[in-house]
């Protein structure tokens, strides 16, 4: 055995991975796929029919979200969205479902802190990040396209 | 039925495959990474803005249609698409109110379907 603590951080590290069971990555990502791919269809099929009724693509994108995100917070607060959530792990987490199920699930734990500081204020502990980083991204955006007056890689 | 004749079938394939692939990334994130899934969600509408206002998402959402819009990426590039919006039309003040403009819809119904559900919603069971 060496001495040098690095190398038997690393040699821990081999040995650790030997023993541990193999996370079963292909599977999971095959179910985010095939999960997360139809709730984009689901998606896109709403949005075709929104198009068939004459809406312009901004709206259509606007109905889609209010759609997708109204049933999946209803799906979690009936606690069925973490039954699908834990086979579909990114499936649904990644698509705005997740947004909507970020926002659902603390606020029903802590409903018993109240309506308004508990279930109000509990709304954003992970919506919120999202939010500020989202928009504070969006204002940069709009600053940097101001300054430059080019979207560089549009213009090629 | 006139909105069932009017699917494209190949692009809803694409949309399929995109919105999938882009769970995979998020899938590898969980699963090699020890980033929470609230960590994982702002790192997706960040790039998702940054990819919206380099313009290169816009290809994306061009080619896969819903398979790009509805992961949360599209959610950032929506935000950045209506702030460079914005400042097309209105300058600077555009820059502050294009992106939410764009996104209004969404933010207001889950704030809106989130409160609801969250007062209807039964208390956890605890099946342990």
């Amino acid at each position: 055995m060496s001495n040098n603590p690095l190398e038997n951080k690393q040699e821990y590290q081999k040995y650790v991975d030997e023993k541990s069971p193999n996370s079963p990555i292909y599977k999971n990502c095959f179910n985010a796929f095939w999960i997360g791919g139809l709730i984009c269809s689901i998606g896109q099929i709403i949005m075709n029919i929104c198009k068939t009724r004459g809406l312009d693509t901004q709206l259509s994108g606007t109905v889609v979200s209010i759609i997708l995100i109204g049933i999946s917070a209803f799906l979690t607060g009936l606690n069925l969205f973490n039954k699908i959530g834990k086979v579909a792990g990114a499936g649904s987490l990644v698509p705005i479902t997740g947004f909507a199920n970020s926002i659902v699930a603390p606020a029903m734990e802590y409903k018993s802190e109240g309506y308004v500081m508990g279930v109000g204020g509990k709304m954003f502990t992970v919506a919120g990040p999202v939010l500020v980083f989202g928009i504070s991204a969006s204002i940069i955006v709009g600053l940097l396209y101001l300054i430059f007056n080019t979207q560089s890689i549009t213009l090629v | 039925m006139d909105w069932f004749n009017s699917i494209d079938w190949m692009q809803l394939l694409r949309c399929f495959v995109v919105g999938g692939f882009i769970c995979i990334i998020g899938q590898i994130l969980i699963d090699k990474t020890k980033l929470t899934p609230a960590r994982i969600l702002v790192i997706f509408v960040t790039a998702g803005a940054i990819l919206g206002g380099l313009g290169i998402y816009q290809y994306i959402v061009d080619f896969a249609g819903a398979g790009a819009t509805v992961p949360l990426t599209g959610f950032g590039y929506n935000l950045a698409k209506g702030a460079i919006e914005g400042v097309k039309e209105f300058g600077i003040i555009g820059a502050f109110t294009g992106g939410v403009k764009a996104a209004a819809g969404g933010i207001s119904a889950a704030i809106f379907f989130g409160y609801i559900a969250s007062l209807i919603s039964k208390p956890k069971m605890k099946k342990q």
